[in-house]
């Protein structure tokens, strides 16, 4: 596609210095180690193959999220949005989870969304932890404004952590956001984020190698087969 | 009194069914037990449904009228028991009395629950309406909650540890990734619940000392026997199991009201019924499914029970006594733990499963070498009302 870089320039968001997430190992229930990890733009299109499958799922509003998710990557692949990030699980290389939200400015953090593709290891749960690490201890945020689409996510975040409501119109939608302070955060940290530093070698390497997903029929059943979990 | 069988069994897959009605689900385990129980023209006089929550969630009642007539087996007898996390058993004990009476011939027993179309509070909210209407529910007691109690005086007075309640979870979880039928197919590692400081949000803490792990988990489903008299059940090609011994008994309702929280004396009132009736003791009990809504459960019903001595439960889980080839394999389903608990199906799943180990029809990896007699319990309320189920396979 050609592009107009005079004009490109014009339509780019500006974008904040952004440090890197470092990347961390978290043992799951099951045993099994993921990696969470910063995935980088060109990782995109490889990430959205995973996406896809969910936009047509309505179960616990994967559609909604999925699509959302699907339009704030593309956003970023495309310069689109401002300082976006992304971050990702891996388990022996394949992508079960993906997170993503963005600096409003240098105090103020956007959480996008969480979506777990791999059900009933507390993924979720991970890496929104890990996403609000990245905004509090890495960017240095003092604050990160929060909403949720489904009751599980109202759960997960609002209830467990728990966060303050406000009544600044949240990006997605629109509704009142929940905001994560700082005396929140780290009040929270001990009981809600965890994983180890640095990953060992080969772990990071197998996750760096290739972002691995499973077929369209598989991640359906994942998330939305009859056991449900 | 007639000595009664078990001639058809039938179970669905347990989990979060979205697409099912609570009537779907009952009949589609009907169904599933009547066609094998090859019944043929007969039909059967009486249904008897076990379920305690589609009055207040469905907001449905008179389920079994409404049952019958969907299954087309009109004009059978039909009738709904409610008995909280009993019912299923409750319902399975008056199709065994009605058979044994000789009023009726063939009866089905169906137990089931639709839980999963409420959130986990209101699930929680809705089991917890069986407790004391002045002296607990109005304090906010779950339970959870009571299980937690019980569980840290379980863990005081018997020295039962963390490691005992996660050997059974993972025993558990384990044989319900060998069920096709099971709500949870998830394997999972003692590193993970316990041992890696991940486990804080693995496993976090639902009711101190309970864990994530330590409960079982809501769950939609149904399972339905057919049952007949003994010298009816021999003319059928299926190998007969028949009911040899079952005991019910109830106890206070209120923890605090008994003398002591820790002793479950109505499951060992129930069992002692059970094993005078079938003339058998604790040890000839080949394979057994107790009542694992919460991991300590499993553990103190085995000492109630008689398998082990109080205090002895959680060593012998720990040492894998408990495990397939054992000396008791207890919950080979997966328990309510994976299995999962649709609270009015769980006393009618138990005797499923049972029945599917006494035909000696499932896998090797799940399958009792040889089994001849198996138990269940079921647990209702929190042990006030309890009913033991003894069966044994009938050579033909």
């Amino acid at each position: 596609m050609p592009i107009d870089m005079e004009l490109e320039q014009v339509l780019r968001p500006h974008q904040y210095p952004m440090p890197p997430y470092p990347p961390k190992v978290i043992t799951l229930a099951n045993g099994k180690k993921m990696v969470v990890r910063q995935a980088v733009r060109e990782d995109v299109p490889t990430i959205l193959k995973s996406v896809h499958p969910c936009l047509f799922i309505e179960r616990d509003y994967y559609d909604i999220v999925s699509a959302r998710l699907y339009g704030e990557l593309l956003a970023w692949f495309r310069h689109r949005v401002k300082s976006e990030y992304c971050l990702i699980g891996q388990i022996e290389g394949y992508l079960v989870g993906i997170v993503n939200g963005r600096m409003e400015d240098e105090k103020v953090g956007m959480s996008y969304h969480t979506l777990a593709i791999d059900r009933g290891l507390r993924i979720g749960s991970h890496l929104f932890a890990a996403k609000m690490e990245y905004h509090l201890e890495q960017l240095g945020q003092e604050s990160v404004l929060i909403v949720a689409e489904s009751p599980i996510g109202f759960r997960r975040w609002m209830i467990e952590y728990p966060l303050e409501k406000t009544t600044i119109p949240h990006e997605l939608g629109g509704g009142e956001s929940y905001r994560l302070t700082r005396e929140i955060y780290f009040a929270a940290k001990p009981r809600l984020v965890v994983g180890d530093r640095p990953v060992p070698k080969e772990l990071l390497e197998e996750a760096e190698a290739e972002i691995k997903f499973a077929d369209d029929d598989t991640i359906r059943e994942r998330i939305a087969g009859l056991k449900g979990r | 009194m007639r000595d009664v069988a078990i001639i058809g069994a039938g179970i669905i897959p347990f989990g979060r069914r979205d697409e099912d009605t609570l009537m779907d689900m009952l009949a589609y385990a009907s169904l599933k037990a009547l066609d094998d129980a090859g019944l043929g023209d007969k039909s059967v006089d009486a249904v008897y449904v076990g379920n305690m929550g589609g009055g207040i969630i469905q907001h449905q009642t008179a389920i079994a009228s409404s049952l019958v007539d969907r299954l087309n087996l009109l004009p059978a007898a039909a009738e709904t028991i409610e008995n909280g996390p009993a019912s299923g058993g409750s319902a399975f004990k008056n199709g065994l009395l009605a058979v044994a009476s000789g009023y009726y011939d063939f009866v089905l027993v169906v137990g089931g629950e639709k839980m999963r179309e409420v959130t986990g509070w209101r699930a929680t909210d809705f089991v917890a309406t069986m407790t004391h209407p002045q002296a607990e529910y109005p304090y906010g007691i779950t339970l959870p909650g009571l299980a937690g109690m019980f569980t840290r005086l379980y863990m005081e007075k018997y020295g039962v540890t963390r490691e005992m309640l996660v050997s059974v979870a993972l025993k558990n979880q384990e044989m319900g990734t060998l069920n096709p039928f099971a709500h949870v197919e998830m394997a999972i590692s003692k590193e993970g619940i316990l041992d890696d400081p991940a486990s804080i949000v693995n496993n976090p803490t639902v009711a101190d000392p309970l864990h994530l792990y330590d409960a079982c988990p809501v769950s939609d489903g149904a399972a339905a026997v057919v049952l007949c008299p003994l010298d009816m059940a021999k003319k059928l090609n299926k190998v007969p199991v028949q009911i040899v011994g079952f005991g019910q008994a109830t106890d206070n309702q209120t923890l605090q009201e008994r003398e002591d929280p820790t002793d479950l004396k109505a499951v060992t009132l129930a069992a002692q019924k059970a094993f005078d009736m079938a003339k058998l003791k604790p040890a000839d009990i080949d394979v057994a499914e107790l009542h694992d809504a919460f991991t300590i459960l499993e553990i103190a019903e085995s000492e109630h029970i008689g398998f082990f001595k109080k205090g002895e439960g959680g060593k012998a889980a720990l040492a894998g006594k408990t495990r397939l080839g054992g000396q008791i394999p207890i919950n080979m389903s997966g328990g309510l733990k994976a299995r999962g608990h649709p609270v009015g199906g769980t006393g009618v799943a138990q005797i499923v499963d049972i029945v599917f180990q006494l035909r000696h029809e499932l896998p090797k990896d799940r399958q009792v070498k040889n089994a001849q007699k198996g138990l269940t319990i079921n647990f209702g309320g929190f042990g006030n009302n309890v009913l033991v189920f003894i069966l044994r396979r009938v050579e033909q």
